[in-house]
């Protein structure tokens, strides 16, 4: 579906949160698109409402009460197109993270192979793995059988088989699983998703289909060391929407005023991190990060080739995956006051409950900003099994969600970026502090200029950017000299020691080359590979900042020196 | 804007729907009364299956017409022992069924059979009466009493008479405040911060434990007991909020209905608390507007658990002493302090 400036002015995006519930308006001023205006209400989606369509109309009131202009009539009807008087919208998309995480099993031939690539598929939206049936189960097939029905599953994944591969074993799955839909009544029976030998597609529809809705999409492991996930990705997307519209109460109405199939919002801020990557330096990568109230997505692009990984860690109810002690160590790491792990378990318990309140004293924003530098650190690992142990150098890393972006000062935003996602090379860190994203990833499928004059008239914010060598030089050893030289050709001259983070004096929006003068056991690249000794950076919100803390993040294990040290670190930047 | 409620009432009308997971039979018909223990409708768990490979056990060929072997038809209902399909000849060969079940199909030369196992079975959860059956779903079942939600169940159901252990709402429960005269009761306690509390309880046979709060770390042990755990504010040492402590110290040696479930945020299911009076009580709402006067509740901290009424909504945003930028209100605390607190950061009780 594509769409030209003139006929789509006015558009309407709907953001349908697990917390809360966004409309975002967009309309053309002077011949450009602008961001209006954002109206919130908190998610109607769970009980007592149960239907999208109450926090919609909620969202649309207060965007109408913060714009002055009628969208919806006194019937509560959306507006649609736009009326002379000015009233109403031309266009309306909508992305959705809300409903309950998607229990899916895989069913696959070797674990390591295939059943590896379903799990990976999966990671892409919001779901997770609740059963994995495999060649190497030892259960008896009544087991296996017994434990899909048990698992409960929205949705099964069969895959298995290579292009020119295995084909009995993968019918054999497929007539486990309609055995289990034969077994469950027609309300409980999942939907299969085929992306596996491409030969049996047609057969393993036509078994699967008498009993339930089967979808097909090319093998993700058409060879053995090979993961094509591109398609059945896409495919994952269409079922995961049809499966929302079955789920959530008014999703299915919503869903008619839409100009475009709706998109979960992971897969919609994918495609702007995508658009990102066509932009940028194609050597490197684009990285994008959305901590959301139940999910975090990480979407990191290079030249057009996209990878989304979708975790169930975010800060609402999501934030129990916390609750082991590897994490709760983790977390701790970062909380830079005195706070011993029950009180700190106790909090993530607590916040579970109010899964919408937010840190109201320091402590609280402090443990919670804690928390949003280990699900960083996490959604890295995860990111860096997946771009196959490549170089990750990400120009630039784009920043969204409640935790990132409503902070006391941009410093705290750009503190734990670095902290979290430890960056090693030169990139700019940005951050959407209206969390339009998803929103314009969503939009771009029907009008593709909007997003782009949008991001043009700032909808995004430049933190500043960040020189980040790694070095195992010893704390406190010099490591670069670099010289700052601004436009006025005023020149600012620092050492750089081993342990330290410098902020550059550079005001936002100002820009100025920085040369490194002397690079002495620190690289700015993958090891070995030769970088420029000059760079430009862009002032940010935070200027530019020089982080030489090493990498990892040396941290010490006790607690006073640890407190000491978060201390210092967090009065470097202002 | 909206804010939920979470219900602490000395007197309403309560009406709660019960509704299996997929159809079945419901038990109860409408009129009945009914205790909370009580099995009101039940359907079949669908757990266990077995695979019988007719092919094999019979040594029949690729070719061999499987219908002509078969004594029974899906459908049917098989006994332990029951012959499924046998073949005849000099070399005799049976199929029987290795448990009592029902043949679900006959698939590529496999019966596949449903063994019979324990229904699933769904409890009223508090005493009333079945005020409407929703044919094989469930039923809507309604009372007059007190309501008192909590925020965290151990998924057990239980009743029996309340006895306050807690004489101020900030009180720790300790061991040495059980002892055996108290098995069968439901008690109250302030927080629990020991394994051992609740070990000694399940010792005694408790019928249940209402708590103000809980240390997080005793989820586990809490989990494993037999009897149900409600806990009503929070985890770590959060007293019980007073509207709450009023209503209970005031219904010591009642019966109560406790239905300690898993907050649930898609179904709206909430561990509660059920004291049946006999007076009418009228039904409460779910959610209403934060405005001035209403009784609040504080989520998180600095003032966790603290209960007061909205002094003032303030307009637009304010910024807290953290320096976040967020709607808030002013809240007169029940000390009589006053203090900003986020709107999202409130439940209302009523």
């Amino acid at each position: 579906m594509t769409s030209s400036v003139v006929d789509a002015d006015t558009l309407l995006a709907i953001d349908l949160g697990s917390t809360y519930t966004r409309a975002l308006l967009f309309d053309m001023v002077e011949g450009q698109y602008h961001f209006i205006a954002a109206g919130t209400a908190p998610s109607t989606v769970n009980a007592p409402f149960r239907d999208a369509g109450e926090c919609v109309h909620q969202a649309l009131e207060h965007l109408q009460s913060i714009t002055g202009r009628e969208i919806a009539d006194k019937d509560a009807s959306l507006i649609i197109p736009t009326r002379p008087d000015g009233s109403g919208v031309d266009r309306m998309v909508m992305t959705f993270s809300a409903g309950p995480e998607l229990r899916v099993v895989t069913a696959g031939l070797l674990p390591d192979v295939s059943l590896e690539s379903a799990k990976n598929l999966i990671q892409t939206t919001y779901g997770q793995v609740v059963e994995a049936i495999g060649l190497s189960d030892r259960r008896r097939a009544d087991a296996r059988l017994d434990a899909i029905i048990q698992a409960n599953p929205d949705l099964v994944i069969i895959a298995g088989g290579t292009e020119a591969g295995a084909s009995r074993s993968v019918l054999k799955l497929a007539e486990l699983v309609a055995m289990a839909c034969r077994v469950l009544p027609q309300n409980l029976r999942p939907q299969v998703l085929y992306a596996g030998n491409s030969s049996l597609a047609k057969k393993i529809k036509a078994g699967l289909e008498k009993f339930t809705k089967v979808h097909t999409a090319a093998n993700v492991r058409p060879e053995i060391d090979m993961e094509n996930l591109g398609a059945a990705e896409m495919m994952l997307t269409q079922v995961v929407t049809e499966l929302r519209g079955q789920q959530i109460g008014g999703f299915a109405q919503l869903t008619q005023l839409c100009a475009a199939t709706p998109l979960p919002s992971a897969h919609a801020f994918g495609r702007v991190i995508r658009f990102f990557s066509r932009l940028y330096d194609p050597s490197r990568g684009v990285l994008g990060v959305d901590i959301g109230a139940e999910y975090t997505a990480l979407a990191a692009a290079q030249h057009g080739q996209l990878a989304v990984e979708v975790m169930s860690r975010g800060m609402g109810r999501s934030i129990l995956s916390m609750d082991t002690e590897e994490d709760l160590r983790e977390i701790l790491r970062f909380v830079p006051f005195p706070l011993s792990v029950d009180d700190l378990r106790d909090y993530l318990h607590q916040k579970s409950l109010f899964a919408a309140a937010i840190p109201a004293d320091e402590k609280s924003l402090g443990i919670e900003q804690a928390v949003a530098r280990v699900i960083l650190r996490t959604g890295m690992r995860t990111l860096r099994t997946r771009w196959s142990g490549r170089w990750m150098s990400f120009e630039p890393i784009l920043a969204t969600g409640g935790v990132l972006t409503r902070v006391a000062d941009p410093a705290q935003s750009l503190l734990m970026l670095l902290d979290g996602l430890q960056p090693v090379g030169v990139t700019t860190l940005v951050i959407d502090p209206h969390g339009l994203a998803a929103s314009l990833g969503a939009v771009a499928e029907i009008n593709t200029m909007l997003p782009v004059q949008v991001m043009e008239k700032g909808a995004f914010q430049v933190l500043g950017t960040v020189i980040c060598p790694a070095s195992r030089a010893k704390p406190g050893t010099k490591i670069m000299n670099v010289r700052l030289e601004m436009e006025s050709g005023e020149e600012t001259r620092l050492q750089i020691l081993q342990g330290s983070l410098v902020q550059l004096p550079l005001q936002n929006g100002q820009t100025a080359r920085l040369h490194i003068d002397n690079l002495r056991s620190a690289e700015l690249g993958a090891p070995g590979q030769r970088v420029p000794s000059s760079y430009k950076v862009v002032g940010g919100l935070c200027g530019a900042v020089i982080d030489a803390r090493g990498r990892p993040l040396q941290i010490p294990e006790d607690e006073s020196k640890r407190i000491e040290l978060l201390k210092k670190w967090n009065s470097a930047i202002h | 804007m909206q804010t939920s409620v979470t219900h602490i009432i000395p007197l309403t009308l309560i009406r709660r729907a019960r509704l299996l997971p997929k159809p079945g039979k419901v038990l109860v018909r409408a009129g009945q009364q009914v205790q909370s223990s009580d099995v009101v409708a039940e359907t079949s768990s669908h757990t266990s299956h077995i695979l019988l490979d007719v092919r094999r056990t019979l040594q029949l060929s690729a070719d061999d017409d499987l219908k002509q072997y078969f004594d029974r038809k899906v459908g049917e209902k098989v006994q332990k022992g029951d012959l499924i399909a046998q073949k005849g000849g000099l070399f005799k060969r049976a199929l029987v069924s290795p448990e009592e079940g029902v043949i679900l199909a006959v698939m590529g030369g496999q019966v596949l059979l449903e063994v019979k196992t324990p229904p699933l079975q769904l409890f009223a959860g508090l005493d009333g009466r079945i005020s409407e059956v929703i044919a094989d779903q469930g039923v809507v079942i309604e009372t007059h009493g007190s309501l008192l939600q909590g925020v965290w169940g151990n998924d057990q159901i239980g009743s029996g008479l309340l006895l306050n252990l807690a004489k101020n709402p900030a009180d720790e429960l300790t061991t040495n405040l059980l002892d055996l005269s108290m098995r069968g009761a439901v008690i109250l306690g302030g927080y629990c911060a020991q394994a051992a509390v609740l070990e000694t309880a399940r010792v005694i046979n408790l019928r249940g434990l209402i708590l103000g709060s809980i240390s997080s770390n005793l989820i586990p042990v809490a989990e494993k007991l037999e009897f149900p755990v409600m806990v009503l504010d929070g985890f770590g040492k959060i007293p019980i909020n007073t509207p709450a402590f009023r209503i209970l110290s005031t219904s010591e040696k009642r019966e109560v209905c406790l239905n300690a479930v898993r907050w649930n945020a898609t179904s709206g299911a909430r561990p509660e608390l059920v004291i049946p009076l006999p007076a009418q009580g009228e039904l409460a709402q779910d959610l209403t507007n934060l405005a001035v006067g209403r009784k609040v509740r504080v989520g998180l901290p600095p003032y966790t658990g603290k209960v007061g009424v909205v002094d003032q909504v303030l307009p637009g945003q304010t910024t807290l002493s953290n320096g976040l930028r967020v709607p808030a209100v002013k809240v007169l605390f029940e000390d009589g302090e006053t203090q900003i607190v986020p709107n999202v950061n409130l439940d209302v009780l009523e």
